[in-house]
């Protein structure tokens, strides 16, 4: 079998991803994050005026509420906009700047598509107890791995999701992605999907450590990458080709969901090749040459 | 033999394609009905349409009367929403001091939040015309003439009676101990009519007992038939006529029911989309195995949506993300063992053996990438709410079901295939 070369040129892949997340780091510090408004409150509504209106004359329609909103286009014709605040609105107010734009385009009843509302504590508690929850999850995995493969598989497991979570952040902060409900759901997703697949390259080193005792960890993790390439790469084909139906035919609260899973699934194929393996023959590279010093 | 394992291979791929078109068309045999999934399936607020409102109380109250205080807002609350007539409303305590409310289908959001919100209105009236009044009638159906509002009442409670029956005691505020003395004496007075006092609820008569003493002490019990049950129930709607705490909107989520059908539409078209993609894909990339696979997901779509209509699981937007991804480790699986079965028939083995030993080496990596997910799930489901809950129960269901169809069915059905063809060339190997 023809044998790829990767866990050598580890620096290579980390100075990538390294790149990448400093990048997206450099821009969290400069504009923050784009909060959705659950995890910041603040009230969103969706209207259907029935044509495209200009963003400036809803401006100068519903100036009087003074609500320092972004609006955007939103449906398949852009004859929808939606209005975000950080403003808590509540039931009669959202009523009334819906009244404003009623009276003003003629809409009936069913023109008001939706609304969210979040209070200012109530975000910060959602954002969290899904956190905490990812925690408690990722430490769950590790204990496993560790028990049925050993720790320094569960270290490199571990090392390689921190870096998916991370790569991910970046993606949101460099492409103003509004984070949100489904970020948390994109984050679940990477978290498993990472995993499975990182097991599946480990459990084949696994089996190659016992089986090739002669040879360097990087070519026992390179051999193991080889052999899985092929289910690595088709599995991840057939993810992405669902999700991606998702993303170019979904509506855009769909489509806003399944970018991130996009993505999630991308770099969680490509943590386990060229993040996971390579850690986890450094980290036991470095281990045995301690041990070979100790027996000295 | 050869005829037999041919004849069971196409018994099982009739029974999934059975049960793939009962899922989609549903069934009637006489009296057992199984419903079309689409009709079955619940669906969650951010796909169907709806309402979803969290009100949080502001009180200093703590520990049992909080408890008790939170009791009797969802109750009031309850009546509420059951006026507005819809199918399915949901309401739930959360955390200490919060209150959630789901109205599905809504037509009115904004209305039937207002109607939640309003302060509701507990009379005490004293019936004047000849047609009693009757528990659970409108107020309508009666003549009466109001003695005092549920501002009046400071406290109703259960108690026993002498012979320890359940009673529901009231107490009067010093303004009400004055106008109810009135009431019952007015009541007494005039023994052409009945004596009876209506309590009106919202318009609803809630109870209607009847007086043959005058109470000038402010305290009153109503005697019946009582259980301690249905006892404390009038209790609590005496006592909470108003909202006893005033309640915050702290979230909202209004779907309109067109913004969620378009939701739902585009997700069911574009998993058609993908998932013929990807039996596709199977099919040219491993042959008779890809056949195979294909059938298994059939199976495995199917056990995903009778496992959730059978744990009565609501489908949200995350919960379709949790499919996905168990969809994906689904196709994982089969890739697993198709990739081992390859690898099994280049080292020389014969087709049978390549099964037998592809399959049982392939076994130990989908078990530990499996448990390793589904301990992920577990603990999502377990420390998480509302959407990290929807992910982690359609991810559970979809890792037990793409493990079982993966090794068994996908197994069997492998061995039996082998009726047809023993050439290695369609199972995938180029050798």
């Amino acid at each position: 079998m023809r044998n790829i070369n990767v866990t050598k040129r580890y620096k290579l892949w980390f100075s990538i991803s390294g790149a990448i997340i400093l990048v997206g780091l450099i821009i969290m510090l400069m504009n923050g994050l784009n909060f959705g408004i659950d995890f910041t409150g603040g009230t969103m509504m969706q209207i259907d005026l029935g044509k495209t209106v200009e963003v400036s004359e809803i401006k100068d329609v519903i100036a009087d509420f003074d609500l320092n909103a972004d609006i955007v286009h939103a449906g398949a014709e852009s004859n929808e906009v939606i209005i975000k605040t950080k403003a808590s609105l509540s039931n009669t107010e959202r009523i009334e700047i819906f009244e404003v734009l009623k009276a003003e385009y003629g809409l009936a009843d069913e023109a008001f598509r939706g609304a969210e509302q979040f209070g200012p504590a109530i975000g910060a508690e959602i954002r969290n107890r899904a956190l905490l929850a990812v925690v408690i999850a990722s430490v769950a995995m590790l204990l496993y791995i560790s028990v049925r493969f050993e720790t320094v598989f569960g270290l490199a497991a571990v090392i390689a999701l921190i870096h998916d979570v991370l790569i991910l952040l970046s993606i949101y902060a460099i492409f103003r992605i509004s984070v949100n409900s489904s970020f948390i759901a994109a984050i679940l997703t990477i978290v498993g999907y990472s995993i499975n697949d990182t097991i599946v390259v480990f459990d084949r080193v696994r089996e190659n450590v016992k089986r090739e005792k002669g040879k360097s960890h990087f070519e026992v993790a390179d051999m193991s990458i080889s052999q899985t390439i092929t289910r690595t790469i088709n599995t991840s084909l057939t993810t992405l080709v669902v999700i991606g139906s998702l993303f170019v035919f979904g509506v855009s609260s769909i489509r806003e969901f399944a970018f991130p899973l996009l993505a999630g699934v991308a770099v969680g194929t490509y943590s386990s090749i060229f993040i996971a393996s390579p850690v986890w023959a450094l980290l036991r590279h470095k281990i045995s040459r301690k041990d070979a010093y100790a027996a000295k | 033999m050869k005829g037999k394992n041919t004849l069971l291979f196409f018994l099982i791929v009739a029974l999934i394609a059975g049960t793939a078109f009962v899922a989609v068309n549903g069934l009637t045999i006489g009296s057992l009905a199984i419903e079309p999934v689409g009709d079955a399936m619940k669906l969650g607020l951010d796909i169907k349409g709806g309402v979803v409102v969290v009100y949080e109380a502001q009180t200093e109250e703590e520990g049992a009367d909080l408890a008790r205080t939170m009791e009797q807002t969802k109750q009031i609350i309850s009546r509420r929403v059951n006026e507005l007539g819809l199918t399915e409303p949901i309401i739930t305590l959360q955390g200490d001091d919060r209150i959630r409310i789901e109205l599905p289908g809504v037509d009115n959001a904004q209305d039937a939040i207002d109607i939640i919100g309003k302060t509701a209105l507990l009379e005490f009236g004293l019936v004047t015309g000849p047609v009693p009044a009757i528990e659970g009638l409108p107020a309508t159906t009666i003549d009466y003439e109001t003695i005092l509002t549920g501002t009046n009442i400071s406290d109703a409670f259960v108690s026993q009676d002498e012979f320890n029956a359940p009673v529901v005691s009231l107490e009067f505020d010093a303004v009400g101990t004055d106008l109810f003395f009135e009431g019952t004496k007015k009541a007494i007075d005039n023994p052409d009519k009945s004596g009876q006092i209506a309590i009106i609820l919202d318009g609803e008569i809630i109870s209607a007992p009847y007086t043959r003493i005058v109470i000038s002490d402010g305290k009153a019990i109503i005697q019946g038939s009582f259980s301690y049950e249905s006892a404390n129930n009038l209790a609590m709607l005496i006592r909470g006529g108003a909202l006893p705490v005033q309640l915050d909107e702290i979230q909202t989520s209004v779907i309109g029911p067109t913004l969620g059908l378009d939701s739902l539409k585009s997700a069911i078209n574009a998993a058609i989309v993908g998932l013929l993609l990807v039996v596709g894909f199977m099919i040219i990339f491993y042959r008779i195995p890809g056949i195979i696979a294909s059938i298994a997901l059939t199976l495995y779509a199917c056990i995903i949506v009778f496992a959730m209509i059978g744990f009565n699981a609501t489908l949200t937007l995350p919960g379709v993300a949790g499919i996905v991804l168990s969809l994906g480790m689904a196709v994982d699986a089969n890739v697993i063992i198709f990739e081992r079965l390859k690898e099994e028939m280049k080292s020389g083995k014969s087709l049978r053996a390549s099964i037998d030993s592809g399959f049982h080496r392939g076994m130990r990596t989908i078990i530990d990438s499996n448990v390793t997910t589904f301990i992920a799930a577990l603990i999502l489901f377990a420390f998480g709410e509302g959407p990290i809950k929807g992910f982690a129960v359609t991810l559970m269901i979809g890792i037990v079901s793409s493990m079982f169809t993966a090794v068994i069915i996908t197994k069997t059905l492998l061995k039996l295939s082998l009726g047809f063809s023993d050439r290695k060339k369609l199972y995938g190997s180029r050798g």
